[in-house]
């Protein structure tokens, strides 16, 4: 059988979306930090406003050096389109915030990062979106809790911290049955690890703060459109069926096709709640997409060598790591995640909250901080920090004890992070027979 | 918005604006296994110009109902009667790749209709491979990935869209999925079939316009050489570091090219 070949992963995670520059040759994608763009005449500029010709108007709907980052990433995914913005905490909301109107409804998985979790049980109530939080194990569970106002049925890829692998094979199909997207953050695994629109999922929000960009220097968040959901199958959707008034009446189902979702949200989003991603922002990312398989084999490679030493240590309570043949997601990972699962993980150390400090404040390499995907590892105590406004049911349901200690593994030389930390532990052990 | 054709419910995009009566049409006819949506911004551009804009869904693509019509003839007939069926007594026609043979035809047995002809990504014959048209025949997977990765230049495949932020690749295999079964064999049969055209070239009397693509894979710009040839009043705007998928890779430049001729 004839097959097509087309760019590879690593082709295209340092190709995607650029054409050298044509004036000056610059092979690096130039930051183009301006705010707005010479119309070439009075015409040109009308026909750019009704979306008439491609192009740039206004760098808080798009921009060159941005629009270069959207492609690569909807490459990488295999999407349609993307919009970046500011963070990936404004990638969740303007994907949440195009599809779901005052009085509906949201589905989550409740192992959220705390940031997310935040979001849906705070502040969207604020506006009247409420949301039921499931057990991402729990398959039937979703789909007792969807309403008829439910709307999108949300989930991350592998969550942060406790590693529960969401099932998007299975839960995009309950989503799927009843006309809903299945809306799926890939912050913890990337395009490299997993494909969740092959699986299944219709729009993938990213935190590129985390390993896309990969350094720890930048805020920047994702959302691309898979372009497969079918949103004329209902009438739940009136903002991607019918004639939108803020844009002369334009049917983004109709004009738009398969992008209708992403041609939407910058339409909308991009331009009504301006939380566009900084040029110099969307440059750093892409110098981190050029690297991005070659640090995620070191990221898992290392992690798996740390979660062998952690599993086998006197001091450690328990791993969570889907790497383990306990965990009740091995096997499913093992399905979805073959390349690996997640370099973001947690353990329970000996003597909980005290004894865990006295081993976070002992490490040299390990930074104590709170960010993911960094080239560098990093630790945490999220019962204290990232998850510090969930209230005490929320976190047993999440997880979160008070021992839990969050580690990020980055990609120095894999013996040099096991000896840090069995310094930490070698403290945590002394101060926990002193105690 | 939603015409009646052969009682059949039909779709044809208008540009998002309503036609005007005694307007200029403005006729747009999509390529094998695609729909209304690759002239959005072409359409949109001359409704704000005042053209009636009929970007149709042939039956049986995007949102039109019906069977799909085997021969490039029989999608001509069918375009005059849905032009018929919105009152259009006459129209620039705009057609890419197979619609392009479409609307030639119009264009060459309707000449009373056709103000002006614009093909884009064309060449008369237009001749399939054999391994394309089997997989077709066959409903594979595998055909939609051709038609997509010929469709685009070599470059295109690395992106670069005009669109800001839209991976062309995967737009257009987006739509080629939604394509029911059989319609990617039909169409790519239709244009296979369609060996008449050259004959009928002399019969074209309004002013014709190619758009072509430097790197066309699917109809190359040696093949489309012979057809400019023919036509009596044509003109030729050839678009460099560009494939077959112009209303993809070079929406702007094919917008700036058909104006010249409205």
């Amino acid at each position: 059988m004839a097959k097509v070949k087309t760019f590879e992963f690593d082709t295209l995670s340092n190709h995607a979306g650029q054409r050298p520059d044509k004036d000056t040759g610059s092979r690096a994608v130039p930051i183009y930090q301006t705010a707005s763009y010479v119309f070439r005449d009075s015409d040109a500029g009308a026909a750019m406003f009704n979306i008439e010709r491609g192009g740039h108007v206004y760098s808080r709907i798009s921009n060159p050096t941005t629009a270069v980052l959207e492609e690569r990433i909807s490459a990488l995914e295999g999407g349609v389109g993307a919009v970046a913005t500011a963070s990936g905490q404004a990638a969740v909301y303007n994907a949440i915030a195009t599809l779901v109107d005052q009085g509906g409804h949201i589905v989550a998985s409740y192992a959220l990062y705390g940031g997310t979790h935040n979001l849906f049980e705070y502040t969207l109530p604020r506006f009247g979106i409420t949301t039921t939080f499931v057990d991402p194990n729990d398959i039937e569970g979703f789909k007792k809790a969807i309403k008829p106002e439910t709307r999108l049925i949300f989930g991350e890829t592998v969550a942060n911290p406790k590693t529960e692998v969401f099932n998007i094979p299975e839960i995009s199909k309950i989503a799927h049955d009843h006309e809903l997207p299945l809306v799926i953050d890939s912050t913890t695994t990337t395009p490299y690890l997993i494909k969740p629109f092959d699986l299944g999922a219709d729009i993938v929000v990213h935190s590129a703060t985390k390993f896309l960009s990969g350094h720890g220097t930048t805020m920047a968040g994702l959302i691309v459109d898979g372009g497969t959901f079918d949103w004329e199958a209902t009438d739940k959707f009136p903002q991607m069926t019918d004639k939108y008034k803020g844009f002369h009446n334009l049917s983004f189902t109709e004009e738009f096709g398969p992008a209708a979702f992403i041609s939407r949200v910058r339409n909308e989003a991009a331009r009504d709640f301006g939380s566009c991603l900084a040029p110099h922002s969307a440059f750093l990312v892409l110098n981190g997409t050029e690297t991005l398989s070659v640090r995620m084999d070191k990221h898992i490679s290392n992690t798996n060598q740390v979660v062998e030493y952690l599993d086998q240590h006197d001091m450690v309570d328990w791993v969570s790591h889907p790497n383990l043949a306990n965990h009740p997601n091995h096997d499913l990972a093992k399905e979805l995640l073959p390349k690996g699962s997640t370099a973001v993980f947690s353990f329970g150390i000996k003597g909980g909250r005290e004894i865990g400090q006295v081993f976070i404040d002992r490490l040299d390499l390990f930074s104590n901080l709170a960010n993911i995907g960094d080239a560098k590892s990093l630790v945490i105590h999220p019962a204290s920090t990232t998850h510090q406004r969930m209230s005490v049911e929320a976190l047993e349901e999440a997880g979160i004890s008070e021992g839990l200690i969050r580690l990020s593994i980055g990609i120095e030389s894999v013996d040099d992070l096991i000896e840090d930390l069995e310094n930490g532990f070698r403290a945590a052990a002394k101060a926990l027979k002193k105690s | 918005m939603y015409i009646d054709v052969d009682n059949q419910k039909t779709y044809i995009a208008t540009g998002s604006r309503e036609h005007v009566e005694g307007n200029l049409g403005m006729t747009f006819i999509h390529g094998t296994a695609m729909d209304h949506t690759v002239w959005t911004l072409a359409g949109r551009h001359f409704a704000r110009k005042g053209l009636n804009i009929q970007a149709v869904d042939l039956p049986g693509h995007g949102r039109s109902e019906g069977s799909v019509i085997d021969s490039i003839e029989g999608m001509a007939d069918w375009v005059i009667r849905s032009l018929d069926a919105t009152g259009q007594d006459k129209t620039i026609i705009v057609g890419h790749s197979m619609g392009s043979l479409v609307a030639f035809d119009v264009a060459a047995r309707y000449p009373d209709r056709i103000t002006t002809l614009v093909m884009v990504g064309t060449s008369i014959p237009m001749p399939v491979g054999e391994v394309l048209l089997n997989s077709a025949k066959d409903d594979l997977d595998v055909a939609k990935e051709m038609v997509n990765f010929w469709s685009h230049s070599k470059s295109a495949h690395l992106g670069g869209s005009q669109v800001p932020g839209t991976w062309m690749l995967g737009k257009l295999q987006r739509l080629l999925e939604r394509s029911g079964p059989g319609v990617i064999y039909n169409d790519l049969k239709a244009c296979q079939d369609y060996t008449s055209g050259i004959e009928r070239s002399k019969d074209i009397g309004c002013p014709t316009l190619l758009i072509l693509g430097e790197d066309d894979f699917m109809t190359p710009v040696r093949n489309s050489k012979s057809l400019a040839e023919h036509i009596p009043q044509s003109r030729t705007v050839m678009l460099p570091n560009c494939g077959h998928a112009i209303v993809n890779e070079a929406p702007n430049e094919m917008l700036d090219a058909i104006a010249t001729v409205v």
